[in-house]
């Protein structure tokens, strides 16, 4: 990869005595898609919470876009509008429709005019197959239907890297595809994507790079072809042993 | 019972003007207060949820302190210990502007603040944290998150707790006589006075504050399922 859109290096936590982050060292490039996954409690979750500020790292840094976030002063509201987030809990806003939902962040942090911003979030709505649900409130669309909507608002502020954390994991098994769907587009179109998803057929058919974690550090990085076929550690032989036999 | 009723003593002579005229006060000294405890409330409630600790500690102190001294305390205090600490210019037009008024509505805007703080930052706690993040994750500071996303889901979770607070407010208002607001049991003290009819004068007192307390629960409840958010049970529920 020629240009270098995250680098974590040297990154520790500590969650008071719990040492989450184990000197992580990881770069992901422009254009890549990096899917990373583990056990339950590796770490993954805050380790891609580090990357836009939601949790602050106690040791390295992690440099976006070429921006350090673990520097004093660090400007993060102007360093998060280039940087997607999609929760597993989707977090859509529950007194907005769906289309208001996508419009906030351009017109309260950009400044978009109304009509601009109501034109961009139809384009949106439109591009995640949701063009006649924009009056819908969240209460009243599906899980996948919300992940979709949640997915747009992140993509409203046209952002250069998109953080998915678990985007599937809430969702019943029928509605995790129409995701997977759009995340795969979004990839295709090379958008720099960091997933913390448990989707293996996703890894194998997306990500070019699988990155393993277990108990704080990352155990093992390879293209998905090396990890699935022939995991080279033993925890992560386990780990694939384990989710794949069901 | 040798109690002889004459209710006409609430309509001849005086009564029925300075019933009037308590009426107008208690809703002045009640909306203003009103105001001053919804913006206190607001604002504290909201900093003691804010991720910065001296501004959590700076609102709990202001809760802790005006919720835990009683407010015919606090009324005598605005009205016989703020005035003199005021510089004079300040004093002279206090005491030209109904000094009793104002020391009445502050007593009971700050006292009711504090207790309306607690109210909010119930409203604020009933919202997942992740609602938090996904605000800040798009770009937006920690004000707008609170102002655009936060607090208003918070606001429309709390209307009958803050609906039963506000009644409390007006009510508490009532207070205010100790101090010589002209306010509506001042008025029906009054009356009593002058006409020795305990009764009569009081029931008119209980009807009123009645009346005026169901009209606000109504239009409460009414604004609460106007602004319900969709699929909360509380929608189904209201009225």
């Amino acid at each position: 990869m020629a240009e270098t859109a995250i680098r974590f290096s040297g990154v520790n936590k500590w969650f008071g005595k719990l040492h989450v982050l184990r000197e992580i060292n990881l770069a992901i490039g422009a254009g890549e898609v990096v899917v990373v996954c583990g056990p339950s409690g590796s770490g993954k979750s805050t380790l891609i919470r580090t990357v836009n500020g939601l949790e602050r790292v106690q040791g390295g840094d992690v440099v976006v876009l070429g921006e350090s976030i673990a520097r004093r002063g660090v400007n993060l509201p102007a360093l998060r509008t280039r940087v997607g987030m999609v929760f597993q809990s989707f977090n859509l806003f529950p007194h907005m429709t769906a289309l208001e939902n996508i419009m906030l962040a351009p017109m309260k942090v950009k400044r978009v005019a109304r009509p601009e911003a109501e034109k961009l979030a139809r384009a949106l709505l439109e591009r995640v197959g949701l063009r006649e649900k924009a009056a819908n409130y969240p209460a009243n669309l599906s899980g996948g239907q919300q992940q979709r909507v949640a997915i747009a608002r992140a993509l409203a502020m046209q952002p250069r890297i998109m953080l998915f954390d678990e985007p599937t994991s809430a969702l019943d098994p029928e509605m995790i595809n129409e995701v997977l769907d759009v995340m795969t587009s979004l990839a295709r179109e090379g958008m720099t994507m960091m997933c913390v998803t448990h989707e293996m057929g996703f890894a194998r058919r997306v990500a070019h790079r699988v990155v393993f974690m277990d108990e704080g550090q990352v155990v093992e990085e390879g293209t998905p072809d090396e990890f699935f076929r022939a995991p080279k550690s033993d925890r992560g032989k386990q780990f694939l042993s384990k989710i794949l036999t069901h | 019972m040798n109690y002889a009723f004459k209710w006409s003593v609430l309509w001849s002579g005086q009564s029925g003007a300075w019933l009037l005229q308590g009426l107008i006060t208690t809703l002045e000294l009640s909306a203003v207060a009103w105001l001053i405890a919804v913006a206190l409330g607001i604002l504290s409630g909201a900093l003691r949820t804010v991720p910065f600790r001296p501004l959590r500690w700076l609102a709990t102190f202001y809760v802790e302190f005006f919720r835990n001294v009683p407010l015919l305390v606090w009324m005598f205090f605005w009205y016989f210990a703020v005035p003199p600490l005021l510089p004079r210019p300040a004093q002279d037009w206090v005491f030209n502007h109904g000094a009793e008024f104002w020391a009445g509505t502050a007593a009971l805007g700050v006292y009711h603040g504090a207790r309306m703080s607690e109210v909010i930052r119930s409203g604020i706690g009933a919202i997942p944290r992740t609602q938090f993040e996904a605000s800040v994750a798009m770009g937006l500071t920690t004000f707008q998150a609170y102002r655009l996303v936060i607090l208003p889901v918070a606001l429309r979770l709390i209307v009958p707790p803050g609906t039963n607070e506000s009644l409390n407010l007006l009510k508490n208002s009532s207070v205010a006589l100790t101090i010589s607001v002209a306010e509506l049991t001042f008025q029906t003290r009054q009356i009593e006075t002058y006409t020795a009819k305990a009764i009569e004068a009081l029931t008119a007192g209980t009807l009123i504050y009645l009346v005026l307390c169901l009209s606000i629960a109504t239009i409460m409840a009414r604004v609460e399922r106007a602004y319900a958010i969709p699929g909360l049970i509380s929608r189904t529920q209201a009225g």
